[in-house]
């Protein structure tokens, strides 16, 4: 276990690395790549519907077929590809073995396996564009039996490409969740309790364990699709003898906990962000993680409430409609432990902070509009329009966009050494957030006025098709074109940092979790001498001390350094 | 894992720094095989839902019946290899060449459960049971297939074990892990019996 530097050629160092930090990083990029394409499809099917029937710059004009397969493939891409690599594989696998203070994933190879798995995932999705018929879609949910039957979907391969794509993505999840839980339980520092475990870990243990624990049914349900759709089974053929709502109950009892496996992960970072820039311990740290058990938990019991107009019975649409409602106050909980944890601090207006505290308001948005679609007399007006839409893009965008740049922005000086440019990162934080809102509150009021999802042109819905609805449409597809503009500032600054960026020491941040007493980029094996924990994650301003920050692994006053055995 | 994978200078998260409530294997495999009773547990449930509402007898009139008997002996079978199994594991405490012979003895069991499986399913699929002849043999291969997959993984588990038993160079983790995923097929098997066949 020699931390001495030797020589790997690049692709062993960069392409078949069982280092944590590279596979986070694979995780990232790749990630980030994915992100693009999915922002590209939305800039293309959004400019259909602001100005429809006109060729749209750099892609050309949107078919009916094509705008399906482009809403279909950014849903898809968004969640299963950039909010889940980027938000628990990308930060999992970077932050976990330093986080807790070990050298790496206690399953490396399994870990490399995992990427291998999720890039080959990536690359069955892309290439589905490029087969007989076009990539799927049947919308990201893949009802059947539109999604069952080549006749109804017209795409034969792409909807088989899709399904085999999103089965694989869960396999290398699936993966990736063995070795962060493992890892976590078994190679945390000595000292390290957990309830001094910091909360962004924890975070992704719950989340990978709600994954692992929802995504089973979904792997049989996509079975069933498959053989449904390849080998001429009826699983879901109703005059076979099947049953569609049955794909539903399938899809969705994986489909809600994967909101807060996305979710959990992102407040988690936003929490540890919220306290290094508030200088203040975290307020209420056990009710945060209870509040994540209970979230955890509640998140299987409420999947049922995506089915109100399926034809599920009203009695059970009443008990759903209970549990949706419930699942509301363990997140109002974490979101007050946010503001109650800024209180009485003294704030520091970072970029990373910056993303935090608009993740807090803009999560907010997205969570109160959620109330209304939870509750079944209300969903039925709402359902399948824009507002939904409009809600769930304001708990996607804070989750994957927002949270992600809270934690690049905030973790940049450890994975690369150097700080980013800090007036760049603010202009980037407004030049997102501003557009960003003028893209969903317009869709909120369309959705209100009747605005059907789904729909390529409204020009054949009379009473969709005004100039004021029309407006509307335009100032989100205007906005959305901005706020993908506005990313160039964020990849500009983030390149040039990483070459020629202020150099970062170890400690840029005066934070007090164990990845920080590590160099900044840490090395393979991470620490010089693994650490020793002696104290929570959160001591900031601790009252009787100089520095207004406690590093978890220093070691108290009056006690010499822990002896070298105990590490090596 | 293998002695290779904890080559020289690779670091990972094994250095025992603290003592480990369960060992890395034990907790890796349980997690992995919680979700792979979620994943069961979803083909049970969708079975059984389109089970209960389907109008009439079960199977569906004109459907061939399932060898209900045949199929008991060959549960018996799958289970005498989990209980050899058990035994390996005690033996290996002992010594790993008796180790080695009742892994030979629960590989063995486990082949000919699975090669029965096989020869009944080409019975029932000349009497005129498929994946596409309704609801009935959809579930059946389905559920059975899935099963007999992971029987037939578990299988290559315990060869590999058993061929490095005998080179005396089983890992005590992935001995382990073989062991608790083998006790999941055998275990999950009665279920899936008493679901589908009664």
């Amino acid at each position: 276990m020699s931390n001495a530097p030797h020589e790997e050629g690049w692709v062993k160092k960069y392409l078949w690395s069982t280092d944590h930090k590279i596979i986070g990083f694979q995780y990232l990029f790749t990630g980030m790549a994915m992100a693009l394409l999915g922002g590209f499809f939305a800039y293309a099917f959004r400019m259909q519907l602001g100005f429809p029937g006109k060729s749209v710059p750099g892609y050309g004009l949107v078919s009916p077929n094509e705008y399906n397969a482009l809403v279909t493939n950014h849903g898809t891409i968004m969640i299963f590809w950039f909010a889940m690599p980027v938000l628990i594989a990308a930060f999992g696998n970077f932050l976990i073995p330093l986080m807790i203070g070990c050298d790496d994933m206690v399953f490396p190879r399994l870990n490399r396996l995992s990427y291998q798995i999720f890039l080959l995932s990536a690359v069955i999705l892309i290439a589905s564009f490029f087969v007989p018929g076009g990539a799927f879609g049947g919308a990201w949910t893949a009802y059947p039996p539109l999604s069952a039957k080549h006749q109804y979907s017209l795409t034969p391969a792409g909807a088989t490409f899709w399904l085999l794509a999103v089965a694989l993505e869960f396999v290398a999840f699936l993966m990736g969740g063995i070795n962060f839980v493992t890892t976590v339980m078994n190679s945390r520092a000595p000292g390290m309790k957990w309830h001094q475990i910091p909360v962004v870990i924890w975070m992704i243990v719950v989340a990978s364990i709600v994954f692992m624990a929802s995504v089973g049914p979904l792997v049989a349900g996509a079975v069933m699709l498959l053989f449904d759709q390849q080998f001429g089974t009826g699983f879901y053929d109703p005059v076979r003898g099947g049953d569609p709502i049955l794909w539903q109950h399938l899809f969705w009892f994986f489909g809600h906990p994967e909101v807060y496996v996305v979710l959990l992960p992102a407040v988690g970072i936003v929490i540890d962000v919220i306290a290094v820039f508030a200088r203040k311990k975290v307020f209420a740290y056990k009710t945060v993680l209870y509040t994540a058990f209970a979230t955890g938990i509640l998140s299987f019991f409420v999947w049922a409430h995506h089915q109100f107009v399926a034809g599920i019975d009203p009695r059970m649409a009443n008990v759903f409609t209970a549990t949706t409602v419930l699942i509301s106050v363990p997140i109002a909980e974490m979101i007050f432990v946010t503001i109650a944890t800024l209180y009485g601090g003294s704030i520091r207006l970072t970029t990373p902070m910056l993303w935090a505290l608009a993740f807090v308001a803009e999560f907010l948005i997205g969570g109160v509009t959620g109330i209304y679609l939870g509750s079944s007399g209300s969903d039925i007006y709402f359902h399948d329009t824009y507002f939904v839409l409009a809600h769930f893009h304001y708990t996607f965008v804070p989750i994957a966009v927002i949270g992600s740049f809270a934690g690049v922005t905030y973790w940049f000086p450890k994975m690369f050494g150097k700080m980013l440019d800090e007036k760049l990162g603010k202009l980037h934080f407004w030049a997102t957030i501003i557009p960003f809102n003028f893209i969903f509150i317009p869709l909120f009021i369309t959705g209100a006025a009747g605005d059907h999802r789904r729909i390529h042109d409204y020009s054949r819905f009379p009473d969709l098709a005004r100039a004021d609805l029309q407006n509307l449409r335009a100032i989100a597809t205007v906005a959305t074109v901005a706020m993908l503009v506005a990313q160039v500032i964020f990849f500009y600054n983030f390149f040039k940092s990483m070459k020629s960026g202020k150099r970062a020491g170890n400690n840029p941040w005066n934070a007090n979790t164990l990845e920080w007493s590590a160099a900044s980029p840490p090395p393979h094996g991470n620490f010089e001498v693994l650490p020793t924990v002696y104290r929570g994650p959160y001591e900031y301003s601790a009252p009787g001390r100089e520095s207004d920050f406690w590093p978890q692994d220093e070691p108290p006053d009056g006690e010499t350094e822990p002896a070298q055995e105990a590490a090596e | 894992m293998t002695a290779a994978s904890l080559s020289v200078d690779r670091p990972s998260g094994v250095s025992p720094r603290r003592p480990a409530v369960a060992s890395n294997a034990v907790v890796g495999m349980a997690i992995f095989l919680a979700a792979e009773v979620m994943f069961f547990g979803a083909l049970i449930s969708a079975f059984t839902i389109t089970r209960i509402s389907t109008p009439g007898a079960w199977p569906p009139p004109g459907q061939p019946r399932l060898p209900i008997e045949a199929t008991a002996v060959n549960t018996g079978v799958l289970l005498a290899s989990g209980v050899a199994l058990y035994f390996a594991h005690r033996q290996s405490a002992l010594s790993a060449r008796r180790a080695a012979k009742m892994l030979g003895v629960a590989l063995g069991l486990g082949a000919a459960f699975v090669l029965f499986q096989g020869w009944e399913w080409v019975g029932l699929i000349r009497e005129g049971l498929t994946m596409r002849s309704g609801p009935a043999g959809s579930y059946f291969y389905l559920l059975v297939g899935a099963h007999a997959l992971h029987a037939v993984a578990g299988l290559i588990a315990l060869g590999v074990a058993r061929a490095r038993a005998l080179r005396d160079a089983l890992a005590p983790g992935f001995f382990t892990a073989t062991r608790l995923y083998w006790f999941f097929v055998v275990g999950l098997w009665p279920v899936l019996y008493w679901r589908v066949y009664l």
